[in-house]
């Protein structure tokens, strides 16, 4: 292990460079550019000694990765916005079919308008294509989850694709200091790919994702959603291993200065950084708030997340994405809705910030407190309980 | 350097701006210290302005939004202060770097918008042209940055710009820092 | 010394699925701030051929209405040099901008 300076971007690449991966399909797409060149870098110069496929498509990359994937191959993508939309019939197949793939989504606002910049409206509308999601606030996250996440998903109690998503620019082009594993640590870790029985082979044939009438789907899904949600075993299991061999700390929901707070900041990704920074500032007024980060958002955590709130008497949920016409942002309606028979029942609001790349400040973490604690003091209140933070209207 | 020190660099797209920054980042990290570099993210075009941040601290940088209030403000290209305000949030007492042909006290009177800043000149673009033969001053201010802050150590700076740029032009372009480090006037007692 | 400052749209003054509806509004957007090098054009030498009018990439040289005399218009020219490599009698220079 050593400590190095690097951009978010080649953290990743560096981390799938260590797990010998065996097969890349990529389509460029800013803001993920970044990790595609750098692992094709490591291909062109034998570092890396994988089969990487320059599909004219993202649909084509995944089609690829599935293809691969199903022969048996350690398999690993990249893309965003636009990208993870151009994917998106084929998200369903490789978790489905139960392939291991692991993919960095480089969260992209989805269009209208062009937008490059980061929000978490691409993967929120894919929350529901059976794929394990993880959520990474820093280049150390990305490179450790990347790692974690082919021994997860490639663990014979899981099998199923896992899609690490990083906040677009924020979480892929700062350059930061983070420790990376040497390859014979990686190597102790992360065994050589299994092949499974059936696994795509000439000489020993199956058949995927045959036709199945209505007397059979259901059985199908069951089997998918059960193993989504049992997965959470293996990744508790998995992030406890790796953070006693590698001097880590990782846990599905990590929560900062909750001890004695009264009110709740749940959220994902970059912004949690920032969000520290607003609850310490809080906590001088001597305010009593704390953070919760989801680590992980497919399967919902359920248990964490409703033992961490069990003393709150209220809870802010910041959504990076829009769920048009819905019961508020993504995150707010299933914290809600996992909250809902909780014993404590706090009162749970929802703001949507960063939109496109807004930036996140911690004055807008502040404002949502406030506001929240003028809601539970009943000085004020939200209409259906969630809004926009940073509106000009 | 207990708290966060923050530093914003102006320049114009394919002058070296980001590349400066991030040069700036990996000297710190390299020091054992903690850092962030990154671009005020977007398309890139030759000839635009283009702003770039790097933090530096001692302690882990948990903050990931844009600066607002710098504490240093270093700018490659004097014709941007026709249209950029670059001293946009700078601290009171904040230290503005410039790449001038002119001298600080010409600066001041030229431009009423420079009050209440520690004021620092270099000719970079003189140096750029006589060692690169180019007038890419990125080195250049680096090694005005090292002067006019000492966030980072010379040595480390001058290591990290031999690595990036090989061969002859990793020493040209050392040479350019070292050349800036010395030539740089602050206004100040450092 | 003036800073330009573009207002950002608000709610309410947005249109409909943001589209813009006046055609050609790129010319709102002043590009000369990218410059660094300055096209100077020589009216002795020149001989009024066309060419830089032709080859600027950002329709950034004018034709004036009389007597096919051709100027720069310095809203938009972003220095690229183009007009002075293919000027046919090395009419243009590219000289550096002052600093202000």
């Amino acid at each position: 292990m050593k400590r190095v300076g690097m951009e978010c971007a080649t953290a990743v690449a560096h981390a799938v460079k260590l797990a010998r991966v065996d097969v890349i399909a990529a389509y460029p797409i800013t803001p993920q550019t970044h990790i595609a060149e750098q692992l094709s870098e490591y291909v062109a110069n034998g570092e890396l000694d994988a089969e990487y496929i320059n599909t004219e498509s993202e649909h084509s990359a995944l089609s690829a990765c599935i293809g691969a994937s199903a022969t048996g191959a350690r398999v690993f993508t990249a893309t965003c916005g636009q990208g993870l939309a151009l994917m998106h019939e084929l998200l369903p197949i490789a978790a489905g079919w139960r392939l291991p793939i692991v993919m960095v989504n480089t969260n992209r606002s989805l269009s209208p308008n062009l937008n490059i910049w980061g929000d978490q409206s691409d993967s929120m509308a894919s929350r529901d294509c059976g794929w394990i999601q993880f959520f990474a606030e820093n280049a150390q996250e990305l490179f450790d989850l990347v790692m974690m996440g082919f021994r997860i998903a490639e663990d014979e109690r899981v099998l199923l694709p896992i899609m690490v998503n990083a906040k677009g620019f924020y979480c892929t082009h700062v350059i930061e200091p983070l420790n990376v594993l040497d390859q014979e640590e990686v190597d102790k870790f992360l065994p050589p790919k299994k092949i499974p029985e059936y696994a795509l082979n000439p000489d020993k044939p199956t058949t995927w994702g045959s036709v199945a009438f209505p007397d059979i789907q259901t059985e199908i899904k069951k089997q998918w959603d059960d193993a989504l949600r049992s997965s959470i075993n293996v990744i508790r299991e998995v992030f406890s291993e790796y953070s006693s061999l590698f001097n880590r700390n990782y846990d599905i929901v990590e929560t900062y200065r909750m001890d004695d707070a009264e009110i709740g900041l749940i959220l994902t990704g970059y912004a949690c950084g920032t969000c520290r920074v607003a609850v310490d500032a809080l906590r001088e007024e001597g305010e009593k708030v704390g953070m919760i980060k989801l680590r992980v958002f497919r399967p919902f955590p359920f248990d964490e997340v409703i033992d961490a709130s069990s003393n709150l008497k209220a809870l802010a949920v910041f959504d990076e994405a829009v769920s048009f016409g819905g019961a508020g942002g993504p995150l707010f309606s299933e914290v809600r809705s996992a909250l809902y028979n909780s014993e404590g029942k706090p009162q749970v609001l929802g703001f949507i910030q960063g939109i496109g790349g807004r930036d996140i400040t911690t004055d807008d973490f502040i404002r949502a407190y406030r506001e929240t604690k003028s809601v539970l003091l009943g000085e004020k209140t939200v209409e259906r309980d969630f809004r926009f933070l940073q509106v000009r209207e | 350097m207990e708290n966060l020190v923050e530093v914003r660099w102006y320049g114009r797209g394919g002058q070296g701006a980001v590349t400066a920054a991030d040069l700036s980042a990996y000297a710190a990290i390299e020091e054992g210290k903690h850092a962030q570099a990154f671009p005020s993210f977007g398309p890139e075009r030759r000839g635009a302005p283009v702003v770039a941040f790097s933090k530096f601290s001692d302690k882990p940088i948990l903050s990931r939004s844009d600066i607002y209030s710098p504490d240093v403000v270093i700018v490659l290209d004097p014709t941007l202060f026709k249209s950029v305000n670059v001293m946009e949030g700078l601290k009171p007492n904040g230290i503005l770097m410039v790449n001038t042909s002119r001298s600080a006290e010409e600066l001041l009177r030229k431009h009423e918008f420079l009050e209440n800043v520690k004021l620092g000149v270099l000719n970079a673009t003189r140096i750029a042209m006589d060692v690169l033969k180019m007038p890419i001053v990125n080195t250049a201010m680096l090694g005005s940055f090292v002067r006019a802050t000492g966030l980072v150590r010379l040595e480390t700076v001058i290591e990290l710009v031999k690595r990036r740029f090989h061969g002859a032009a990793g020493e040209k372009n050392a040479e350019a820092v070292r050349r800036a480090y010395n030539e740089t006037i602050i206004g100040w007692d450092a | 010394m003036k800073f330009k400052r573009t207002a950002k749209p608000r709610l309410s003054e947005l249109p409909i699925a943001a589209i813009i509806p006046e055609p050609g509004n790129s010319k709102h957007y002043s590009t000369g701030d990218w410059r660094s090098l300055r096209p100077v054009i020589d009216r002795e030498k020149c001989t009024r051929c066309g060419l830089c009018w032709i080859y600027c990439p950002d329709t950034a040289i004018i034709k004036a209405e009389e007597g096919r005399r051709y100027y720069v218009d310095l809203n938009y020219c972003k220095g690229c040099g183009i007009c002075a490599e293919e000027c046919p009698v090395k009419a243009i220079t590219m000289v550096m901008e002052e600093e202000p």
